[in-house]
This record gives C-alpha cells, sequence and structure tokens, in this order.
C-alpha cells in the first residue's frame, strides 16, 4: 500500500496539504492582528508628542492639529512602515 | 482554606468545547479531592447545568447572588456523583450586562475562602460576559479546535487577557495561559486535512496542556448530563483525566495523536471502523 503510494507520489505530486495552507494564512493573519494590538499601546503616545514637536516649531493651534496627523503603522514580509502624515494649516508658517 | 485558584476555561470561538471541558475539569479536579466550584458565566444562555444533569436542581443562579436575592450557598448546587464539586449556574432570564464587576468580585472572594479551584466557564465572543470571565483569572485553559477560526479566535482571546485582565491591569504577574487542543483527529492530520498539534503550538505560541480527540463519547456524556471524564473507558474521558493531572503538575506523556494501530482483523473493518474509532 505505501510503496504504491510512494511510487504514485513519485511521478504525481500529492497537492499541497490543505492544512499547510491553514497554517500558513493563520501564520500571517495572526502576526498583523498581533501588531495591531501590541501598537494600541503606543501610537497615541506618538501622536500625542508629535503634536507637541510640532507645535513648538510651527504655528498651530493643538487641538486643531491633533486632527491633522494621521499615524500608521504597517508590517509586510518582516519589515514595517511608519507612517507619518501631517497636514499643516495655511497660517502655521507665520512667525512665531 | 486557603486562597482558591480561579481558572477560566474560555476559546473566543463558540462550539469548541468550553463547557464540555469546564464540566470535565472541575469533576477531575474534584476527584483528586480539591475543593472545585465550577461557574457558568453564559447569562441569558445557560448551559452547564445541562451537561453536569443538574438542571432540575437550580433553584437560585450567579445573578441573583449577585443582586443579593440569594445567598451563595443557596444557589451553589452540590454535584451527586463528585463529593467536593458545586456548581453555580448562569441566569436563564437576564441579559450579559447582568453581572459587574463588582459583583463579580463580591461573590468569587467570598468563595476564594472556601475553595480550592474556582472553575469559570466562559462564554463564547470576546464582549462583557467573556472579559467578566477571564477578568479575576489566575490560569486560562484556551480551548481550541485545529481549525483556523477557532486558532485566531484563540489568539484574540490571549490578547484580551494580556491586557485587560486583572492582573494586566494591575501589573501583576500575567495569566499563565495553556492550551487544550479539542476534537483532534489524528488521522484527518496524517492525511493533511488538519493542523496539527505542532502547528497549533507554534502559532499561538502557548505551553500545551493537553489534546482532546474527537469522540463519540462526548455527545453521549452530555445526552446524559454526565461530564465526559466520568467515562473512564472513553478516549476523551482518559484525555482529560491526563489534563488535569498536567495541570496539577504532574508529569504525564500526550496519547491519543497518534492513529492508532490495528491488528489484521481490524484492518478488515477499517473503512467501517475508520469514522466510528474514537
Amino acid at each position: 500500500m505505501s510503496f504504491l503510494r510512494s511510487i504514485k507520489d513519485r511521478f504525481c505530486p500529492p497537492a499541497r496539504s490543505t492544512a499547510t495552507t491553514a497554517k500558513e494564512r493563520l501564520q500571517i493573519v495572526i502576526s498583523n492582528e498581533r501588531l495591531k494590538r501590541d501598537q494600541i499601546d503606543f501610537l497615541p503616545n506618538l501622536q500625542m508628542d508629535l503634536v507637541n514637536v510640532i507645535a513648538k516649531y510651527f504655528n498651530v493651534d493643538l487641538d486643531q492639529i491633533k486632527e491633522q496627523i494621521k499615524v500608521d503603522l504597517e508590517s509586510n514580509n518582516g519589515q514595517s512602515v511608519l507612517e507619518l502624515n501631517i497636514t499643516l494649516p495655511d497660517a502655521s508658517l507665520d512667525e512665531l | 482554606m486557603a486562597d482558591a485558584e480561579i481558572v477560566v476555561i474560555t476559546s473566543g470561538k463558540g462550539g469548541v468545547g468550553k463547557t464540555t471541558t469546564s464540566a470535565a475539569f472541575a469533576t477531575g479536579l474534584a476527584m483528586r479531592g480539591l475543593k472545585t466550584v465550577v461557574i457558568d458565566f453564559d447569562v441569558g444562555l445557560r448551559n452547564l447545568d445541562l451537561i453536569m444533569g443538574c438542571e432540575r436542581r437550580v433553584v437560585y443562579d450567579f445573578v441573583n447572588v449577585i443582586n443579593e436575592e440569594a445567598n451563595i450557598h443557596q444557589a451553589m448546587i452540590k454535584d451527586k456523583r463528585a463529593d467536593n464539586l458545586y456548581i453555580l449556574p448562569a441566569s436563564q432570564t437576564r441579559d450579559k450586562d447582568a453581572l459587574s464587576k463588582e459583583g463579580v468580585e463580591r461573590v468569587i472572594n467570598q468563595l476564594k475562602e472556601e475553595f480550592d479551584y474556582i472553575v469559570c466557564d466562559s462564554p463564547a465572543g470576546i464582549e462583557t460576559g467573556a472579559q467578566m470571565a477571564l477578568y479575576f483569572a489566575d490560569k486560562a485553559i484556551i480551548v481550541t479546535n485545529p481549525e483556523v477560526s477557532s486558532v485566531r479566535d484563540s489568539d484574540r482571546i490571549l490578547g484580551i487577557l494580556s491586557s485587560k485582565s486583572k492582573r494586566a491591569e494591575e501589573n501583576l504577574e500575567p495569566v499563565k495561559e495553556m492550551l487544550l487542543l479539542t476534537r483532534y483527529e489524528p488521522y484527518r492530520v496524517e492525511r493533511g486535512d488538519m493542523l496539527s498539534v505542532q502547528d497549533v503550538e507554534e502559532i499561538l505560541s502557548i505551553p500545551l496542556l493537553g489534546v482532546i480527540p474527537e469522540s463519540k463519547a462526548v455527545l453521549r456524556a452530555s445526552n446524559a448530563g454526565s461530564p465526559v471524564i466520568l467515562d473512564e473507558q472513553s478516549d476523551a474521558g482518559q484525555a482529560y483525566h491526563d489534563a488535569v493531572s498536567r495541570f496539577l503538575g504532574e508529569d504525564k506523556p500526550h496519547r491519543f495523536l497518534e492513529i492508532e494501530k490495528k491488528g489484521i482483523l481490524q484492518r478488515l473493518f477499517k473503512s467501517k471502523e475508520r469514522e466510528g474509532a474514537y
């Protein structure tokens, strides 16, 4: 039985098992979800720190700038990208 | 008596065997002489009473005790099979918000003085009921099926244990998490149709407490209202006994992970046996 199977596998390799696919899919989705989970801790703090730094160099209203700063952390293929998007109001370039 | 240890049986996903495990585990602890109470946290969808076979003896429930409409001794049901075992049923009529953290804490503190183990049977999901069941836990048994949605939900629950439990909030030693893999079918694992124990351990990366094979004994036990651990002839019953022993620190090798080797006669009946082998 197993001899026959090994010959069959030799000439006509079995399709990838669904369990392997399941494992790979889980590893990807779970590592992403864990990353999101962990970043909840520090992203708001990072955002607040950035707001304060921006306010030091630009003429902006703290509450207003808070909504203009987007902070995102994304992870793909073992690389993480911290994405910052800051929109400054026109008046902010006026001298402090 | 010393402070009880609080153990939550949780999973995120429904239907993976939390109540079966809570009943088996609590019974197993009590059979070893440890005074144990098992609490049903599934307010609105009470079922532990049925699995434990005490549904006709429910007078007061957990919510009555929290609302001080009954005292804890009026609400607890003494198990008829195991001497040291008590069941605190959930309410069938209220909703999940009937549990308050303060109320649950008061009841648990009272139980702590009398018992060795408090087993909390969590409802499915990650909402209030599930969070309440795990909040006070010292140890967590994560019941998981070798199936993608169950594994993912288990990971969600692990995240909640490490951020929203009392131990996490108060920066104490973290809740001790253990994996209990249920409904395991070695035959399908070998064929590549099911995640293996090693796969799930690797993905969740928490220590393995035990593996419960898919077993016809589980449905028979719930039909009869008798925890499957009492069916000592069954593979599932034996696997639960092993898991309880390991939980208490004994070194037990894992069983039922391989396909049972069959003799020639049994091989002849293989096709018939296969689905029924458990």
